[in-house]
């Protein structure tokens, strides 16, 4: 699929609208999060989604400063709780595009449980973890992926003694209904994949390889292009589960991008009977005036 | 006073709570207040449970000092309560299960064995059933005809139907023979009273006064005793209108709330000061965001997990220290049920107007006991005006500045959706467009300059809430000998003392802080200046409230009422300790 495909709001915008703000980023020059950046409007222009009914939400972290970059809705919130917050605008108003970004440590660290549990949910959203398995604003040290060995500020003796998060394996475990790989070297691929988990009804995740170029030594440009590969160059189904799931086990000399995984479910918003007549931003507030609230107290 | 009040105990999984709720109905039906306190234990069976319906024609607030009628279904029911039966009173037991001497109860005091389960076995084989019987014999003790007991029974049971007839006829014998071998007492209450009184919990009336107030979105984990406002609002969050999320921990629950705040719908989290505890870090994010946000904070005893279904009013201190740095927090303390109603709405619309945080502090006591209302006590809101203070549509609205520095410190508020108005929420300090001034900017003067100014704006809110909120009120004679100090549900059992100190001839106010921050000091200081002798009563071992009125007031309290064993104040501690402080006896 590419994004090219029908937009999301067929009564979009003219595709000259302007997503970035003029805030310039932060990030060290070379850092793979530009590559996310860069993929995350061409996924927006591609859906022709209005600037103003996105929302961009993020904890903390390098990629987490990424809402400032755009010129849309954006709450950057605490360290690991993205997910939840993002949660709670989605539900007062399903009609937004909710999308949430941050690094490993966000959600896969201290933000890992909201991670789980909003896949189970299945809510309306997509969630871009620029994955570059190390803690980088708080200058190097290990994260719940780094590897095995690795030396990090924070396990300079022998390295890190912890087995690795897979974080898509536990994606499948969670329920999510998208679960999908990029690397920043491919930005084309990672905005399909983007705009595909935009498209797509129910909890996205897109786990992307996004080189730390300054405190990950490891786990570089280098080390990610020698090694990737497409699924789809592979024939890989992505509504086979198990299939899915031994792809995420694939690590070392060849490791797998794209979309692993793809289910249809009912959304939580759908389920949820207090949204059955829209948007509760839209709903009247307040007791409903042909109801006596204190009847069932007598 | 006329009073009458009911008491019934024994294990938890043995129905105590029913029967205590069926015995505080047989009052309201009948037009007389009551209130409803019940003592349960952090078991699910076993253990001991008890509930005291206390009913009078005139209004109560507490459970009282004593019980007329006390239905024991065990012996440890007994050993605990007998001694607090009032001379006429009666102790109601099935003497299959166990004996009770005559000296276990105090002079006066009747034993009344009913063979409650053998009755009940000409209706059905389970032993609940002695329920049946046993509330039969406390109605007719109680002087409520029959009929008002089968309709509360055809209420809670009309849907299933064999237990409902089995629990009719099960009441009816034990109706019969009670009123064949003592009949009512003679404190019993006239069989009517005023108009119906309706019967409700504090936490009840939040979740009420919080949907009359316009929430539509409620996040929250369960933890005692706030679960029941989760409870009361899924059951109605259909018919309401209102996401109710039960979240993964109250980390989840906070922020889901102010993401929904943040969207534009006024939104709650409710919890107890453990859960209140994971939650402090996205509280001070509700104020650095701007984000109107309410949190229910029921408190119990602590620290750590502490007593899970005992009272205290001890997260004062924590509530007005929560979270790094410094931000505005409205912290409100309701002292009925009725105000848990009035102060939850009146949250909502502080929250709002000042774009800050603020916390309903309620306690176990407060959001667990029921009381007996007038529908006037719940007046009805006018739905909320309009959440949004910038028009729609905008376009080209690229002046807009969510963070705009104003003389009251309160920003135009934009929502998501709303087209040419995107803005960024940050809990990073932020310039008046919501630009970070974090990162690369900090430390240089112009946002040093920026920094100053963001901190005055938020800050300055304060003194305008001070200035927009009511001063606490007196309550009782302007001319005391005495003036109570206190907060929050502390307010129930001095409502109750007060007037027995009248009947003793000493002429007692009190002065309920019911919005402990920010803090009305001049208008406290001046009542406190002009007061004889105060005396500072609060749920806690260091008294909190009085440490904050001192701190802005300079106010020192020599004497204080503290109480920290789990249990609420009982109106004869109050009294006591009134009398000895004003020298009418001595220790």
């Amino acid at each position: 699929m590419s994004i090219a495909e029908s937009p999301v709001r067929p009564q979009g915008p003219p595709l000259k609208v302007v997503y970035k703000s003029q805030t310039k980023a932060t990030w060290c020059p070379g850092c793979g999060d530009y590559g996310v950046m860069a993929a995350l409007e061409m996924a927006f222009k591609a859906l022709k989604i209005p600037p103003h009914e996105l929302v961009l939400v993020s904890g903390i972290g390098c990629s987490s400063n990424l809402p400032h970059f755009f010129k849309t809705y954006g709450f950057h919130g605490l360290h690991g709780r993205a997910v939840p917050v993002a949660t709670g605008i989605k539900l007062a108003n399903p009609s937004l595009t909710v999308v949430v970004a941050g690094g490993d440590g966000d959600g896969y660290g201290i933000g890992l449980g909201h991670s789980l549990h909003a896949m189970r949910r299945n809510l309306d959203m997509t969630y871009v973890v620029m994955d570059n398995e190390i803690y980088g604003l708080t200058t190097g040290q290990a994260s719940p992926t780094s590897t095995l060995g690795a030396k990090t500020k924070s396990t300079p003796l022998v390295g890190v003694i912890e087995a690795p998060v897979n974080p898509l394996a536990l994606a499948l475990g969670a329920g999510a209904t998208f679960v999908a790989r990029a690397f920043s070297g491919d930005p084309k691929q990672m905005a399909d994949l983007l705009a595909q988990g935009i498209r797509h009804k129910g909890f996205a995740l897109v786990d992307v390889f996004s080189p730390c170029v300054t405190y990950n030594h490891l786990n570089t440009f280098d080390f990610f292009r020698s090694r990737v590969y497409k699924l789809e160059s592979v024939g890989h189904d992505p509504s086979d589960p198990v299939e899915a799931f031994r792809r995420t086990l694939e690590w070392g000399e060849r490791i797998p991008t794209g979309l692993f995984y793809r289910a249809e479910r009912p959304t939580y918003e759908e389920l949820e009977p207090a949204l059955k007549d829209g948007p509760l931003t839209t709903q009247r507030a307040g007791l409903p005036p042909d109801v006596d609230p204190l009847k069932e107290f007598y | 006073m006329q009073e009458l009040a009911l008491r019934v105990g024994g294990a938890a999984g043995d129905g105590i709570a029913t029967v205590g709720e069926t015995f505080c109905r047989l009052f309201t039906r009948q037009g007389f207040y009551a209130f409803g306190h019940t003592g349960y234990q952090s078991v699910i069976r076993g253990g001991h449970v008890w509930f005291q319906a206390r009913g009078s024609p005139e209004r109560i607030w507490s459970q009282g000092d004593g019980c007329d009628v006390l239905y024991a279904l065990d012996r440890q029911t007994v050993e605990v309560h007998a001694p607090t039966l009032r001379p006429g009173g009666v102790l109601v037991f099935d003497p299959e299960k166990f004996s009770v001497a005559p000296e276990q109860v105090p002079a006066g005091v009747k034993l009344f064995p009913v063979p409650t389960l053998q009755m009940s076995r000409k209706f059905a084989s389970e032993p609940i059933l002695q329920n049946g019987v046993g509330m039969g014999v406390v109605s007719a003790l109680a002087g409520q005809p029959l009929s008002v007991l089968h309709g509360i029974l055809t209420d809670s049971l009309g849907r299933k139907g064999t237990v409902l007839s089995q629990n009719l006829s099960a009441s009816e014998a034990g109706f019969h023979y009670a009123t064949e071998h003592i009949g009512a007492l003679d404190r019993a209450l006239p069989e009517k009273g005023g108009t119906p009184k309706l019967l409700m919990s504090g936490n009840q009336a939040i979740a009420l006064g919080a949907v009359a107030a316009g929430m539509k979105f409620l996040s929250q984990y369960p933890m005692t005793p706030a679960s029941s406002i989760m409870h009361w609002l899924a059951a109605h969050a259909e018919k309401f209108h209102v996401v109710v999320k039960q979240a993964e921990d109250e980390l989840a629950a906070i922020n889901m709330a102010i993401g929904a705040s943040h969207a534009g719908v006024r939104a709650m989290t409710a919890t107890s000061g453990g859960g209140f505890s994971l939650m402090v870090e996205a509280f001070g994010m509700a104020g650095m965001t701007e984000t109107p946000l309410v949190v229910v904070e029921s408190q119990r005893s602590g620290p750590s997990t502490g007593l899970p279904t005992k009272t205290e009013q001890g997260d004062l201190q924590m509530i007005l220290g929560a979270s790094q740095g410094e931000f505005p927090r409205v912290v409100l303390g309701p002292g009925s049920v009725a105000e848990a109603y009035r102060e939850t709405a009146r949250a909502f619309q502080l929250a709002e107007d000042w774009q800050t945080p603020v916390v309903v502090a309620s306690d176990l006591y407060l959001s667990e006991d029921v009381q007996g209302l007038d529908r006037e006590d719940l007046p009805a809101l006018p739905p909320p005006a309009s959440l949004f203070t910038v028009p729609e549509p905008m376009e080209g609205g690229n002046g807009y500045l969510r963070y705009k520095d104003t003389p009251s410190g309160v920003s135009p508020r934009a929502i998501p959706g709303q087209r040419g108005l995107m803005f960024d929420a940050g809990s990073d300090e932020h310039d008046e467009a919501g630009r970070l001034v974090s990162d690369v900017l900090s430390g240089i003067p112009a946002y040093v300059e920026v920094r100053r100014k963001m901190m005055e704006k938020r800050m300055r809110k304060l003194s305008g809430i001070r200035a927009a909120t009511p001063p606490p009120t007196l309550e009782g004679p302007g001319d005391a000998e005495l003036t109570l100090v206190g907060w929050g549900s502390t307010a129930l059992p001095v409502r109750d003392a007060l007037p027995l100190l009248k009947g003793q001839g000493i002429a007692v106010n009190y002065l309920h802080v019911a919005q402990p921050w920010p803090l009305h000091g001049e208008a406290i200081a001046r009542v406190l200046r002009s007061a004889k002798r105060t005396l500072l009563i609060e749920q806690n071992f260091s008294g909190q409230l009085g440490r904050v009125i001192t701190a802005e007031t300079g106010i020192r309290f020599p004497d204080t009422l503290l109480k920290y064993d789990g249990e609420p104040f009982y109106p004869w501690e109050i009294v006591t300790k009134v009398m000895e402080v004003t020298g009418r006896v001595h220790r």
